[in-house]
């Protein structure tokens, strides 16, 4: 019985790891690590310092070369490494109840926000806990040159969708319509980002996609997509805002364009494991075989059979 | 110490006790500290408290604490429930015991009160047929010679009735005297020696002298026996309540704890071990990243200022996320368990007895595997391997075997033609069957003769004559014996009765015969002690031959004989009668003499042979359970020699060719320690293949646990079989005892009072619902029917049991330890702060809903067919020798759930990475995957699939994804809608298979290995299964697979006292 499963799974095994390996295969995606790159040369021995001074222009532009074409649409993300959204004191510190309604924003029980739950004088944050605080706020433009058949051709902007990155449950449900930011890092220390006041949280898109946690420390978020298609050859030049302070923790930041597949983002890490799953269980059959070829079962026994 | 107590006096009643008997564990008032403290005992319920404490800290605790606090408060108040019904259901039957109305006599009046109104010095009033309310001073009875007769069954289980003689100070008091007597007995204070009254008594006047007469056993009446066959009896009261000897016998029934429940409180211990360590590393680990790396995150806002208690909080956040390495379900699981097998066992039609309409039960019902693993079967004999009901079967008369063809005398025509024709030596046989005893024929109404007797022999000896037209038909007080023969009526003068002792072994009577005035001396007795004194020139060999014969047969032979003694010479030999009965020093041994002198030349008349009929199926359940590895012993109240021939006839012990039984006896104390050790001696140096027994008596067994219960213990521990007779029931229990503190695993069977305590005693204990009552039976954990029952109950129940027990318990360990490894791996990527990757409802529900039910199918699981088992017992060796749950089996189990842990994980967050890599998608994503490993796991281990099964294996699958996909559906929990997300991706449903081969294939393809290259038994007998489909087996394979079983088992048969030494060495350091 054992070895036909063997073999039956190894058979089935290795054609779906191909397709999950072509499927993975047909999504292109291009990474930028520009943490390091976009901090002057002169301030690389105090990047913390650079990063918290508000009177330096943190603008940078990176040029990121297209090495295949990429159909629409074309989504970007923000790539956090070495960013424990998971840790414990992180991860509890917000409070569901208040951003869904706004009857249970006063009276909800904040106490897990702490110590981002009140501000002076003991008024409730909204939206209120680490989380939210420490939200993302580095912002992205992006414009192509497209590759003309004579030397550089103008710039052309892409146009950034930032609408529809979330979960339609998170708009409907979990962020309130009637809810908006309150005291919103007014603290003594800011985080992250800052939330517009007079938009409700239900049209805070990238607080929601923040505020979905991430389970490993290397994580990327949705920043917008662009409904456009790239060359192969291409350059895209994005003209990133650095302001968000990765340099204390030393953690890398990146940007990431990149097409969906019918398995999501581009990840090789299915098909590889199907293949060598169903390999490992055509081997072991085979071994199994040839064990039981070489070294037959004891006499008592066969006499049994 | 002595107590004195004053007959009739009011003034001291309240010196001692009233009668109120009580054997309920706890009262109203202490019920709830006293069961919490019990339940506390268990290490298992003081973790979980600690546990479920420790969560009340929401700083540490990483789920509510409502994950513990509910099923233990569930777990706690089911067992307090529980107990207090059966408490409670002993209180009822203790009320009912003393709300009974008794006659008490008080000055001379007498009155009617409730049976725990009994003071000590009362003066008890009983009928015919009462239950004797406590322990009595028997002062009158309505014999005019002081003679009561009570039934002792429920006391030392011997049926026979017990002649009951009144003091000799308290002869010719009238009755209306009894009532106004007054007096003082002086008697030792409460013990629970039923055979032993050592105490003297004065009566006060006016009722004359002031001397102290001594008192026996045999002027007390005992608490719990029945006064038969006399129309009143009355005694003083002087043990009450629970102080009675069979109060004090009693003892209070501890619970018991299988020998699979200790080896999981082992393991748990060490889980726990295994858990501190562990959460001291993660601890230690946690709090150096958190200084090291947790103070540069910004984003985390850890304050400068920070309690002393903060280097304890990231250890204890790991203690209560590791805290369900132990899983809080085990015992509920188990418990659920144990109570299916037991409603298996209530339910088993194959144990229901049609004869007495008793079906089995399980009054215990969490044992059950403990039935699986016993290595000791201690059993009594009357009642239990034997019918209890003696019939004569066959005869010897004068060179003529009556019955051997037929198996029956009584149907012989040859016997019957004789009776007819009346040949004397048949007529003289039957005339001694019938005179030659101690029986009271008694005459009902509608004029049939009934008869009692002390021994069943001799009722079954009267019997048979009078079926064989020669009737007893009254025996006067004067001494004359009626006897009818073919019609005409026959009158013997008994004049002495040479009684039974057994030193002597034989009895006789002198009688004259009232028409010819001859006297004649009738006796009978075993051939040992008869031949030796026949007539010289009698020819005794063909006699001799017939016994061996009948006694091969398993019958109880009696030798008949007679002899005509001259008047001169009885008169004469009377006189010397007279002065040794009235002899004060070593009368018994005068009187012996003096009845040896007499009992010369004897005339041998014939052999009896009576049978105690062997239930059915008894010597094939002992082979059967033999073969199964178990220890046979028999434990008796009865005499030697029948228990031998017993012994042999229910292959209990093998006739001497082949098996040989060592005798420990002797006359003094230094001879039955030397016997011992020369046993002891003969037992290490024996063939293996020579079937070694031992004999011992009361006597010896006292003298033995007094001065050698070392060498004793290691005899017992070798010896397969041993008979023990002439056991009191303290003594019985003390051999289980002995037994069970050499770490063995004891089961009593029994089915009368005697065996209450060895029954309570033993680690199971079985009551045969039998002819001697019900008490056993009420004592026992379970009752049975039959003894051949016993075979069903243990192979079948017992085996099946503990094989489920053990995967279930370390399922249960398993699927809790996956998830916990899964946390602590998730850990290293969570900055060492303890994080738990799952939610509260994931975790709780992952022990109540997902993995509970499909583990409950293994309930019905059958790993070889009942069939299988019943025909290769030795398998039971197997859990005998606890190979399913045991350290190395754990080991598996763990090592199973590290590995799936790390396929979990690791394909999990490789699988939802990068942009996928959302919390609470990953996490039901691992969620998901631990739920179709284990199920796989669960069909994996399963051996018979039937529909039940499936339904839950399966069923729990779509069970899991409702349960999720509903909880997706409330917007207040965090896991919104994440469930409707995962099952429309493809990858998903794709990782979940990855995850299900990548973690059953190499599971897969070891058992496979194992299966070929080193079978268990289990495994073979499964193949053989299979392969022989239905048909049945051809006989020389069967014997060779018994053979290759034998082959396999034989390193555990071996090995056995090696495995139980750890068992041993910490059975002995627990207490």
């Amino acid at each position: 019985m054992v070895i036909p499963i063997l073999v039956f799974v190894g058979l089935l095994f290795i054609p779906i790891g191909l397709a999950c390996y072509a499927a993975s295969n047909k999504v292109f995606e291009v990474v930028y690590r520009y943490d390091t790159k976009c901090v002057p040369k002169n301030m690389l021995h105090n990047k913390v310092g650079y990063i918290q001074n508000a009177s330096i222009n943190k603008t940078c532009t990176i040029n990121l070369k297209i090495p295949n074409a990429m159909k629409r649409p074309i989504f970007i993300y923000y790539q956090l490494d070495r960013f424990y959204q998971n840790h414990r004191r992180y991860a509890t510190s917000f409070n569901i109840a208040q951003l869904s309604d706004p009857k249970e924003e006063a009276n909800a029980d904040i106490k897990d926000c702490k110590p981002e739950a009140y501000a002076a004088k003991g008024i409730p944050v909204v939206p209120c806990g680490l989380v939210a605080w420490s939200l993302f706020n580095d912002t992205y433009s992006f414009a192509r040159r497209p590759r003309r058949a004579g030397g550089i051709g103008g710039v052309e902007a892409l146009r950034v969708i930032k609408s529809g990155i979330s979960w339609r449950s998170e708009r409907e449900r979990l962020f309130g319509k009637h809810v908006y930011p309150k005291n919103f890092q007014n603290g003594s220390l800011v985080g992250g980002g800052r939330l517009d006041p007079r938009k409700p949280l239900s049209e805070q898109e990238e607080l929601m996609v923040w505020m979905r946690t991430a389970a490993m420390p290397r994580f990327r978020k949705l920043y917008g997509r662009v409904e456009a298609d790239l060359d192969a050859g291409e350059t895209v030049a994005v003209a990133v805002r650095n302001s968000y302070n990765s340099y204390s923790f030393e953690g890398g930041k990146a940007v990431v364009l990149s097409t969906a597949g019918p398995l999501g983002g581009r990840n090789a890490f299915l098909g590889r494991a199907y293949l060598v799953t169903g390999m490992a269980c055509l081997v072991l059959a085979l071994l199994l075989t040839l064990v039981c070829l070489f070294f037959p079962m004891t006499e008592e026994h066969l006499r049994l059979r | 110490m002595q107590r004195f107590v004053y007959i009739n006096d009011e003034s001291c009643r309240d010196s001692y006790r009233d009668n109120r008997v009580s054997n309920t564990k706890y009262t109203l008032w202490n019920f709830l500290p006293k069961n919490l403290l019990e339940q506390f005992r268990r290490f298992m319920n003081q973790y979980f408290l600690l546990i479920a404490c420790l969560q009340l800290w929401p700083t540490i605790t990483p789920v509510s604490p409502a994950t513990t606090w509910g099923p233990l408060a569930i777990i706690f108040i089911v067992s307090a429930s529980k107990e207090a019904w059966d408490d409670y259901n002993r209180y009822l039957s203790d009320k009912k015991v003393n709300e009974r109305r008794i006659w008490v006599v008080k000055d001379g009046i007498r009155r009617q009160i409730k049976a725990r109104g009994i003071h000590v010095g009362n003066i008890v009033w009983l009928h015919e047929n009462d239950e004797i309310p406590c322990d009595l001073v028997l002062i009158g009875t309505s014999d005019p010679q002081g003679i009561c007769y009570v039934e002792t069954a429920a006391l030392d289980g011997e049926t026979d009735l017990k002649t009951r003689i009144i003091p000799s100070i308290c002869a010719d008091l009238s009755s209306e005297q009894l009532g106004k007597i007054k007096g003082v007995v002086e008697c030792p204070n409460p013990d629970n020696d039923i055979r032993r009254f050592d105490a003297n008594m004065r009566l006060f006047p006016p009722i004359i002298d002031n001397e102290k007469c001594p008192l026996t056993i045999n002027n007390t009446l005992l608490q719990s026996c029945y006064l038969r066959y006399t129309e009143w009896a009355c005694g003083v009261a002087i043990y009450t309540g629970n102080e009675t000897k069979s109060g004090m016998s009693r003892g209070t029934a501890e619970p018991k704890l299988t020998a699979a429940d200790s080896m999981i409180d082992k393991l748990t211990v060490a889980i726990f071990i295994f858990q501190i360590a562990v959460v001291l590393l993660l601890g230690l680990a946690g709090n150096i990243w958190k200084d090291s790396h947790g103070c540069k995150l910004w984003y985390l806002m850890y304050p400068a200022e920070r309690p002393w208690y903060d280097f304890l909080v990231i250890p204890l956040r790991f203690e209560l996320l590791c805290s369900i390495m132990i899983p809080i379900s085990i015992k509920v699981t188990l418990d659920l368990a144990k109570g299916v097998y037991a409603k298996f066992i209530d339910c088993d039609d194959q144990m229901f007895d049609p004869e007495t309409n008793t079906p089995a039960h399980s009054a215990n019902t969490a044992i059950s595997e403990d039935l699986g693993q016993v290595e000791y079967i201690l059993s009594d004999k009357t009642g239990t391997l034997t019918e209890n009901r003696m019939i004569f079967r066959r005869c010897y008369i004068s060179g003529v075997l009556y019955g051997d063809k037929t198996g029956d005398a009584l149907k012989d025509a040859r016997l019957l033609n004789a009776v007819s024709s009346k040949d004397p030596d048949v007529v003289k046989f039957l005339m001694v069957m019938a005179l030659c005893n101690t029986v009271v024929p008694i005459k009902s109404n509608d004029g049939t003769i009934s008869y009692k007797a002390q021994s069943q022999d001799e009722e079954a000896l009267v019997n048979a004559a009078s079926n064989l037209n020669m009737l007893l038909t009254s025996k006067d007080s004067s001494g004359i014996a009626e006897i009818c023969f073919n019609g005409s009526k026959f009158y013997y003068e008994v004049l002495d009765v040479l009684e039974f002792t057994s030193d002597r072994k034989r009895m006789s009577i002198v009688v004259k015969e009232v028409k010819s005035g001859k006297f004649l001396l009738l006796t009978k007795g075993a051939d040992e002690a008869i031949f030796p004194r026949s007539c010289p020139g009698e020819q005794t060999k063909t006699y001799l031959e017939a016994v061996e014969m009948y006694s091969h047969l398993g019958l109880r032979t009696l030798c008949l004989g007679c002899r005509d003694l001259e008047e001169d010479e009885y008169k004469e030999w009377s006189k010397k009668f007279q002065d040794a009965s009235c002899s004060l020093d070593n009368r018994e041994h005068k009187i012996a003499e003096v009845c040896n002198s007499l009992e010369q030349g004897i005339h041998i008349l014939g052999i009896t042979a009576i049978e105690d009929r062997l239930q059915d199926g008894v010597p094939e359940t002992i082979k059967l359970l033999r073969k199964a590895g178990i220890n046979v012993w028999m434990l008796t109240g009865d005499k030697q020699t029948t228990a031998i021939q017993i012994g042999l006839l229910c292959n209990l012990i093998t006739p001497e060719s082949k098996g040989q039984l060592l005798s420990i006896n002797g006359k003094t104390e230094d001879d039955i320690l030397q016997s011992l050790e020369r046993a002891l001696t003969i037992m290490k140096t024996a063939l293996e293949r020579k079937d070694l027994a031992f004999v011992l008596d009361g006597w010896a067994l006292e003298i033995i646990l007094k001065r050698s219960l070392e060498s004793f213990t290691k005899l017992a521990m070798m010896s397969r079989t041993a008979i023990c007779c002439r056991m009191t029931p303290l003594q019985k229990a003390q051999l289980v005892g002995i037994l069970k503190s050499s770490g063995s695993l004891t089961l009593a069977i029994g089915d009368g009072g005697n065996d209450v305590r060895m029954i309570q005693e033993a680690n199971v204990g079985v009551g045969i619902s039998g002819r001697e009552g019900l008490q056993a039976a009420r004592a026992a954990d379970y009752s049975i029917g039959k003894f051949k029952f016993l075979r069903r109950l243990i192979l079948v129940h017992g085996r099946y049991s503990y094989n489920r027990t053990a995967f279930i318990s370390q399922y249960s360990f398993y699927k809790s330890l996956l998830i916990c490894f899964i946390q602590i791996l998730f850990s290293f990527s969570s900055g060492l702060s303890g994080t738990s990757i799952f939610n509260s409802i994931s975790l709780m529900a992952y022990n109540v809903f997902y993995t509970s039910l499909p583990v409950m199918t293994i309930i019905f699981d059958k790993d070889i067919s009942e069939a299988t088992v019943l025909r290769y017992p030795q398998i039971l060796l197997y859990s005998q020798a606890g190979r399913l749950l045991n350290r190395s089996t754990f080991a598996e189990w763990f090592g199973r759930s590290l590995y799936h842990a790390f396929v979990v994980f690791l394909i999990t967050i490789n699988a939802y990475a990068d942009e996928k890599s959302d919390m609470e998608e990953l996490s039901m994503v691992a969620l998901s995957g631990c739920i179709w490993l284990q199920a796989f796991v669960v069909t994996l281990d399963t051996n018979s699939f039937t529909c039940p099964q499936i339904t839950l294996i399966w069923g729990n699958f779509v069970a899991f994804y409702m349960i999720n996909l509903i909880l997706s559906a409330v917007p207040t929990l965090q896991m919104h809608t994440v469930m409707w997300h995962l099952c429309n991706q493809p990858s998903y449903w794709i990782t979940m298979a990855l995850i299900v081969a990548a973690g059953m294939g190499p599971v897969l393809a070891l058992r496979y290995l194992r299966n070929v290259y080193r079978p268990s038994a289990i495994d073979v007998l499964q193949q053989i299964e299979q392969t022989d489909g239905h048909a049945q087996a051809p006989g020389n394979l069967e014997s060779s697979t018994g053979t290759y079983l034998d082959y396999l088992l034989t390193d555990l048969r071996r090995n056995k006292s090696s495995i139980h030494q750890p068992l041993l060495s910490d059975s002995a350091s627990s207490r």
